[in-house]
């Protein structure tokens, strides 16, 4: 941790947030909030006068509430920055007549109460993003009693009782008489492997760390009864194995079953009912104290840096990977990369390997110094542009200027342009031509598929970050739907032109089905809201010339959702079941002169 | 090797398409539940077609020499490429045709794995039929493709990392060690995220800090 404090090309922001993520692989142009911390970082030598003199009396969040700070405080002993802080909500104030004893006594004068929050903008070829985890909050759990009974702690509040820079001192002490506790019960998979509450993956980490936890407890108290409650021991990484052997040679006995019920005695102790799959019993234990190895779930911050940056995300929260086993460290967005528990539960070795990983990937990209970009952008064909404006309005990166003033054709930045294609479908005039996804690419395709048995088929629009995966993500699960689904690939739904949509249906197409990423993860920030506005609009048009609207279906499936294609594709094939060929005849004379 | 060349016709000249179609086995991965021959015969028919042969594995470095091969000798200005996911192969296949001289984006590529043979398993005439169209429409998309050109955009030679965990902690320093400037942002007031309350780690039982 000091490493990254005194390294020169490391530039710490703590207190801070990312805001903003503009831009593209090889520039991505970054906006971070500093909040103010009241007190000069540089300045500050930590001796922490001003927290002696401070009278707000905190909990410290640094150890779980289990001990109190002031509002002027460093976070932890070992804290990097080790400056202190205050906490402007908590203080009272800087008014002298009201408080001000820190500014008295701080002899460095870096307590300033006029700081206010900074906004940092930078440039960047690369991001890693590492935002962890959230320790799983085992309130719901009530049959475990977390909030009822003192003397249930979770797995995180444990640690900080037997961390001898804790609040005490390293002691395992029960939090109502503190006293120590003869015995000790873990409770596993806690708000993990289940499909009631909490999340259905396994957290990866809990069994080892109970077992590490076990033998610190016989290490501290050899007399001490300990015992673990499990659905089965997972100790599968280098080891592991051997660790849970010493457990038990220590005597911890593992008990297989989770509790049905906690209740407290008259001595505050706990009665754990279990069923002991093991020898097919009900049990009863009687502890001094239980600990539930809480599980890990997505950091609070996941969905909004998602949201920001374009990212995918598992059913779980987790982050999504490009490719779960060749590129692991990878986003489906270049330049970014995933470490740590951000891309889903890890122990610290794994972290740590990840993490490497991440940054040489990111080395590789930025060996260089220069980056090579996809040619899929979009041209404006200047002799049939009037100027009128559209495409600009729609593009999500502001890459496209027109003066409708001076009549001057609309012009593409290539630089900006990430090759979405709106502008090209929400063209009237077919003015722009979209690179490598040209309209006559598109639909020679559309009609390749028509030629023959049109009436038999089902025409797929997919977008290629997440339909299309998702399309791709059902076929590495075997997942299967009816043969007669065929899949155009385009980069964004926002790239299908309405044109496609009338070519299809005019040769015989019974059904077609536009699908994208859900709205809020678009991989070309928000191009798919055009795409629904113009299935909604094509579909009020269809409904107006009498061909059933139903026929033109719109549906968000994400990569990681091989399931919910899957079935999409067996409602297609539902409703292209009600198509007659009467129904497509009429429709294709409908559509002889559009 | 069941490689079979099918048809071999003359095509015009100049820019018009000479487009070769390559139908992967990918062992049996396709070859299972698609017929691979069948609809390799069957694109060979289609406008602009010089020739369409099946192939155990499209990949495999004998595989990519017969396909660079092929478009030296037959003068082919266009691939189409019937295999797995262009998610997954579409780099190798546009480096493979660029080696002998052909743009990368004249390389067209048919999901016959993930999106056919693994989705339609017990079906090999529906399978079989369905890799026949998706053939026919990546072979009318070849036909117009136009050569691309990669642009070269200066590139910042820095890297924000969020979040200062374990994680975030290691990546940094890796980069910064390498000589990268690194920004590192961390919403709490210190770096150490979760693994700076642990006392003891496992497997080795040391300290966390």
């Amino acid at each position: 941790m000091t490493d990254v404090g005194r390294h020169p090309r490391i530039k710490l922001l703590t207190l801070s947030e990312v805001v903003d993520v503009k831009g593209y692989v090889g520039n991505f142009d970054i906006k971070i909030i500093k909040r103010a911390k009241f007190v000069d970082e540089s300045a500050c030598t930590s001796c922490g006068e001003c927290a002696m003199v401070c009278p707000v009396v905190r909990p410290d969040e640094f150890n779980i509430g289990l001990a109190s700070r002031r509002a002027i405080y460093s976070p932890f002993p070992q804290a990097v920055p080790s400056s202190y802080l205050i906490n402007i909500k908590e203080c009272l104030g800087h008014n002298p007549a009201v408080c001000s004893k820190c500014v008295d006594v701080c002899d460095k004068k870096c307590i300033n109460f006029h700081m206010s929050d900074e906004e940092i903008a930078l440039r960047v070829g690369t991001i890693i993003v590492a935002t962890g985890l959230k320790p799983y909050d085992p309130t719901e759990l009530d049959e475990y009693g977390y909030t009822r009974f003192e003397n249930v702690l979770t797995s995180l509040e444990f640690e900080r009782l037997v961390n001898a820079g804790g609040p005490s001192r390293g002691e395992l002490v029960r939090p109502t008489d503190m006293g120590h506790p003869k015995s000790v019960g873990f409770i596993q998979c806690v708000g993990s492997r289940s499909s009631r509450k909490g999340g259905r993956y396994c957290s990866n980490t809990c069994c080892m760390n109970t077992i590490k936890s076990t033998l610190v407890l016989k290490e501290h108290y050899p007399d001490m009864d300990v015992k673990v409650f499990y659905i089965d021991i997972r100790a599968f990484g280098k080891g592991f194995e051997e660790l849970y052997a010493r457990s038990r040679r220590l005597g911890v006995q593992f008990i297989r079953g989770l509790p049905g019920s906690v209740e407290e005695t008259a001595d505050k102790g706990l009665r754990v009912a279990v069923e002991n799959s093991a020898h097919a019993t009900l049990e009863f234990h009687e502890l001094d104290m239980l600990v539930l190895a809480q599980g890990m779930q997505p950091a609070p911050s996941t969905q909004r840096l998602q949201e920001m940056m374009g990212l995918q995300l598992t059913p779980d929260g987790f982050y999504l990977e490009a490719h779960p086993k060749l590129q692991p460290v990878d986003a489906a967005t270049r330049g970014v990369f995933y470490a740590g528990c951000a891309e889903g539960p890890k122990d610290i070795k794994e972290s740590v390997t990840q993490a490497s990983a991440a940054a040489v990937r990111a080395i590789r990209l930025m060996h260089k110094g220069e980056i090579t970009t996809e040619p899929i952008t979009a041209e404006v064909i200047a002799e049939n542009c009037t100027s009128c404006g559209i495409c600009a309005q729609v593009c999500p990166y502001n890459a496209i200027t027109v003066e409708k003033k001076n009549k001057q054709p609309a012009s593409v930045n290539s630089a900006a342009c990430a090759g979405c294609g709106t502008c090209a479908a929400e063209c009237l005039f077919d003015a722009i031509s979209m690179n490598h996804y040209t309209d006559q690419q598109i639909l020679g395709q559309v009609d390749a598929m028509l030629e023959t048995a049109p009436e038999s088929k089902i025409v797929v629009f997919a977008c290629n970050w997440c339909s299309y995966a998702g399309a791709d993500y059902a076929g590495v699960s075997r997942l299967q739907y009816p043969a007669n689904a065929h899949l155009v690939r385009v980069m964004c739904s926002g790239r299908v032109d309405e044109k496609f949509i009338w070519d299809g249906l005019r040769r015989g197409a019974p059904v077609v089905l536009v699908s994208g990423c859900h709205i809020g993860d678009c991989h070309y920030i928000n191009a798919n809201h055009w795409t629904e506005k113009r299935v909604t609009r094509i579909r009020k048009k269809m409904s107006k010339m009498g061909i059933r609207s139903e026929r033109l279906q719109l549906e968000w499936i994400s990569a990681a959702e091989g399931i919910r294609f899957a079935n999409k594709m067996e409602e297609m094939e539902k409703i292209r079941r009600t198509v007659s060929r009467e129904e497509i005849e009429e429709t294709i004379e409908l559509l002889r002169n559009i | 090797m069941t490689t079979q060349s099918v048809t071999q016709k003359s095509g015009g000249s100049g820019s018009d398409p000479r487009i070769g179609v390559y139908v992967c086995h990918c062992g049996l991965n396709i070859a299972q539940s698609v017929n691979c021959r069948q609809v390799a015969e069957n694109a060979a028919a289609a406008d602009g077609v010089i020739l369409s042969k099946d192939i155990p594995y499209a990949c495999s470095e004998p595989g990519q020499h017969q396909i660079k091969q092929d478009i030296l000798d037959n003068r082919l200005n266009r691939v189409v490429i019937a295999s797995c996911s262009p998610r997954l192969h579409e780099p190798t296949f546009k480096q493979m045709v660029q080696s002998v001289g052909l743009n990368p984006y004249m390389m067209e590529m048919a999901n016959l794995r993930e999106q056919c043979s693994w989705v339609h398993m017990n079906d090999v005439d529906n399978a079989t039929r369905k890799a026949e169209t998706l053939v026919d429409m990546a072979i009318a998309r070849a036909r117009h493709l136009e050569p691309l050109t990669e642009d070269i955009l200066p590139l910042t030679k820095k890297t924000l990392v969020i979040g200062g965990g374990i994680a975030g902690i290691q990546a940094a320093l890796d980069l910064a060690d390498c000589g990268y400037d690194v920004t590192l942002v961390e919403k709490q007031p210190s770096i150490g995220g979760i693994m700076a309350r642990l006392d003891k780690t496992f497997p080795t039982m040391d300290c966390s800090i």
